[in-house]
């Protein structure tokens, strides 16, 4: 059975090793200060504590007043899992997180995919472009904000 | 002066319209034969593909779908007729007939019975040889004026193929020219006291393999690869360019089976009471079941596999084939059936035992024991546990000061 | 004298033949040799993740379906565990039963696919692939029994199966398993041996185990390298636990590695498949309407679950603000993410080699694109 380090647990041995990191926990999740993801996510990687060496998910909800990077980690050697959430991009404006790529290698197309959907700038990918959509595409689809083409005629005709 | 046949009919003086007229219509007997042939070929290889893969094959036009090559071909001539902005138009419109030429005038030198064949050169298998080779350059000429990167790569790996195993097809022929002692094929197939594939087992291993390669068929179809390069030198053709370039690749494989029947295989010899044209079908027929059974069940070669299967595996064999040939026909210059029979018993063992050698040194490894790798050098190179504490325990949700 | 030499870039896909779907590659040759590639996505991009926004949990099972298309029991699976778990349902015994038999049937057909296909690339002209897709037609007559539809099932609900499977299933399903290991036997005689399938596939695409974890690869070629991670046995879901299965681990991590755990798993599969029939009770096939109603609402949250896919770790991950619908889904698409490494693979070896070694990461262009 994979376990589940507990968030209070896990907010606890994050807080030790790196000093106001965490901002928040409750039982599952700890939510990271985005300007310390980085460190955070090396140390969860290296950390003879941790050992996060596989990325299972990466990815994102829009929550109107801001967004939230949710990482799902798994250590393959302790059999352990956690939840890592961070809140970025508060009142809409230019979200942006630091990018895990040089940890791990499966943050790429996943990455990509919540740039392309979700509009959320990761800094410090290197090929960071769209991956569903073409270039040029307007808008980031899965935003709760995103008018589709159904809607906007809707509306139209509504105005008019 | 000699009238002949000719005597009463044409006006002297014209004999030569005689020679054209029969000429002519011989050709036409040939081409129109082959053109059938392939129409046959092209419906039964479908109908051999579908019992091969389990299901019924073409079986709408005609007894037993046998007119569905009509329908492909009248299919095919109504295609819009597309060249590519890129195209070298006049080599991309030469292509198609430098396939199908070619392949036709093989026909003119093959014995198809007892006195029924266009011509009997005398150099009738180098003839077939330098002729067949042709059809390669079609391929590059194909490729190169299409303007299409892909089609490229299919033009480049059809010279790599001709390259390389033209040269194990004219070295496996030099066994049966040896023992027959004539390089023409009618004098090859009467030599045949028993058929040359008793005789002559790697030769005709080699030979095999080598045409099949040389007009690019599975296992070695790596100029039109269609997981890999699509249709490679097709690509851009249709219409009825594309016909006569899949009409071309079906009369390769009825010529190189004609080739192979005549060589190896006794052409057209057989029991006297049946015609000797029906003998020559039937071992015809035999070898086209053998391409097509080849084709359906073995996956494609990778070009350096295929190219060194060439140099390093059949130019071996053929090198070993006519070193024995040779000492034998030091010995018996003049053999009989009871030497060639003798031949046949030295020929087999040595060419089973040449081609596991062969095989043992080309193939590939195993892996090695792999049931003592496992776990160990596995990735997660220890297991570890935290107290349970660290996952179970009772919280209250607020933030850590 | 002296050639001048320019690398090649071309473009392979959409349209090309062998792409598994709609992938497009750029591909830099030089030579036959491969230098460089770019993988370019979303040719079968239909937005789901964002159409789930505007449907009820239960018709989101329909657009499961449509992501792996020939893996849909598993998407079912999948998706319904993260329901279950965001809404805290207790499911019925028989309806899990019942959906781990279908789910494994599923992995045995879409091995076989994978296989077939494989084989399809390496050249094999049809052949191999029609055999695999009869034995894969089996299965689907299954599927047709137990819920009417054969590819895209929608047989799961919340709690269990939408109905319980009829009589002449069980004699069916017994007479399938029979057939199905025959049938593996068949192609492993056929293709296992086979000299030119070996040479062809040992010693290519070579991934250390470290890297593969590095970039979140799971499944059949995680395995392949020799890390025992099978979610199954990991973390064991619905009643995984009760099973005993052979976790199949191979050390080359090549090409070869890769296809001889798909076919030595249907294997195992087909265990799975006979202990399930052997724990099976009758009852509800999934809880009444009082306990799951038709449009569950469950309370704010989040929840993440995922399976062993055929393809690797399929994971959904769910948020509800406590309406009829998901407030966002997510789906951890393993065909998408196994492909983090394309270029690793793909890079200094051959042209012929190219679309095997695609092949052998074994992606469904509906799951990549979703």
């Amino acid at each position: 059975m994979i376990k589940e380090w507990r968030g209070n647990f896990l907010a606890k041995k994050i807080e030790l090793k790196i000093k106001n990191s965490v901002e928040k926990f409750d039982e599952k999740n700890v939510w990271i200060n985005p300007q310390k993801l980085h460190e955070v996510c090396k140390m969860l990687k290296e950390d003879s504590l941790f050992e996060f060496d596989l990325l299972n998910s990466l990815t994102s909800v829009d929550y109107i007043d801001h967004f939230e990077v949710i990482y799902h980690f798994t250590s393959i050697s302790y059999s352990s899992s956690c939840i890592i959430k961070c809140k970025v991009g508060y009142s809409r404006k230019n979200p942006q997180i630091d990018s895990v790529i040089d940890l791990w290698r499966g943050a790429d197309y996943q990455e990509r995919e919540i740039w392309d959907l979700m509009g959320i700038k990761f800094i410090g990918h290197p090929n960071l472009k769209r991956i569903m959509l073409w270039d040029g595409f307007p808008g980031h689809p899965l935003r709760k904000d995103f008018v589709t083409y159904d809607q906007s005629i809707v509306t139209s005709r509504g105005g008019e | 002066m000699d009238m002949g046949y000719s005597f009463g009919i044409i006006p002297s003086g014209f004999e030569w319209l005689a020679f054209i007229l029969s000429a002519i219509s011989l050709i036409g007997l040939v081409i129109n034969g082959v053109l059938g042939g392939v129409i046959v070929l092209i419906w039964g290889e479908r109908r051999l593909f579908g019992r091969f893969q389990n299901r019924t094959g073409p079986n709408r036009w005609g007894p037993y779908g046998i007119l569905t090559p009509v329908a492909d071909a009248i299919k095919t001539m109504f295609k819009e007729d597309i060249l590519p902005k890129d195209a070298d138009r006049l080599l991309y419109n030469l292509a198609p007939i430098m396939v199908v030429v070619p392949v036709l005038i093989v026909f003119s030198v093959i014995p198809f019975g007892l006195g029924s064949f266009v011509v009997d050169l005398n150099v009738g298998i180098l003839f077939v040889l330098a002729i067949t080779s042709i059809s390669s350059l079609s391929v590059l000429t194909a490729g190169w004026s299409s303007g299409n990167r892909i089609a490229i790569l299919s033009a480049l790996r059809s010279v790599a193929l001709l390259i390389s195993y033209e040269i194990p097809m004219g070295l496996a022929v030099i066994g049966v020219i040896m023992l027959s002692g004539s390089l023409s094929l009618g004098s090859i197939v009467e030599s045949q006291q028993i058929p040359y594939i008793l005789v002559q087992p790697l030769g005709f291993f080699v030979f095999f393999l080598a045409a099949m390669a040389e007009m690019a068929r599975a296992p070695f179809d790596l100029t039109e690869a269609e997981s890999e390069l699509a249709a490679g030198h097709l690509n851009d053709y249709s219409s009825m360019k594309f016909a006569l370039f899949f009409l071309g690749e079906f009369m390769a494989e009825l010529a190189t089976a004609a080739i192979v029947t005549t060589l190896f295989l006794g052409g057209w010899k057989g029991p006297d009471f049946i015609p000797s044209e029906f003998w020559f079908g039937v071992k015809l027929v035999f070898v086209l079941f053998l391409i097509v059974w080849f084709r359906m069940t073995l996956p494609r070669l990778r070009v350096d596999q295929v190219l060194q299967f060439a140099w390093k595996g059949l130019f071996e064999l053929t090198m070993i084939n006519i070193i024995t040939t040779a000492i034998f026909m030091y010995i018996w210059p003049e053999p009989g059936v009871k030497e060639l029979l003798i031949l046949a018993a030295i020929n087999w063992p040595v060419a089973i035992i040449s081609i596991w050698g062969v095989s043992k040194i080309l193939g590939t490894k195993q892996y090695e024991n792999l049931e003592s790798l496992k776990n160990e050098n596995a990735y997660p190179y220890s297991f570890k546990t935290l107290p349970s504490e660290f996952y179970h325990e009772k919280v209250e949700e607020g933030k850590i000061k | 004298m002296s050639l001048e030499t320019r690398p090649v870039t071309v473009n392979l896909g959409p349209q090309h033949p062998s792409t598994h779907g709609v992938f497009r590659m750029r591909v830099t040759f030089d030579g036959e040799e491969i230098i460089d590639v770019e993988p370019i996505f979303g040719y079968l991009h239909r937005g789901s993740e964002k159409l789930a926004e505007e449907r009820t949990y239960s018709q989101i099972v329909t657009l499961t379906d449509r992501m792996d298309y020939v893996s849909s029991m598993l998407n079912n699976q999948a998706y319904i565990l993260a329901v279950e778990k965001l809404c805290n349902i207790v499911p019925s015994p028989r309806g899990v039963w019942l959906r781990m038999i279908a789910s494994e049937l599923q992995r045995i057909a879409s091995h076989f696919v994978a296989t077939g296909f494989l084989l399809q690339d390496l050249g094999a002209l049809g052949t191999p692939l029609i055999y695999c897709m009869r034995e894969r037609e089996n299965i689907l007559d299954l599927f047709e029994m137990l819920c009417g539809a054969r590819i895209t099932n929608s047989y799961l609900r919340p709690g269990g199966v939408f109905m319980d499977a009829p009589d002449v299933f069980w004699p069916a399903l017994s007479r399938s398993l029979g057939d199905i290991e025959k049938s593996i036997d068949e192609i492993e005689d056929y293709l296992s041996g086979n000299e030119i399938i070996f040479s062809r596939t040992k010693g290519t695409a070579v991934l250390s185990s470290e890297s593969l974890v590095n970039a979140s690869i799971t499944g059949p070629m995680l395995r392949a390298s020799g890390v025992d991670w099978d979610l199954r046995h990991r973390n064991p879901y619905d009643y995984y636990s009760e099973i005993t299965f052979k976790r199949i681990l191979h050390t080359a991590s090549d090409n070869y590695a890769r296809y001889w755990v798909r076919v030595q798993e249907m294997r195992e599969s087909l265990k799975i498949i006979s202990q399930c029939i052997k724990n099976i009770e009758p009852g509800p096939v999934r809880p009444s309407f009082d306990d799951v109603p038709r449009l569950v609402r469950p309370e704010p949250g989040d929840s993440y679950a995922a399976i062993e896919g055929s393809k690797g770790e399929l994971g959904f991950y769910l948020v509800s603000d406590g309406g009829i619908s998901p407030y966002r889904m997510h789906v951890r698409a393993p065909s998408l993410i196994n492909l983090t490494l394309l270029r690793e693979m793909l890079v200094g070896e051959l042209f012929g080699d190219l679309f095997v070694i695609f092949g052998s990461v074994d992606l469904n262009m509906g799951e990549v694109d979703r």
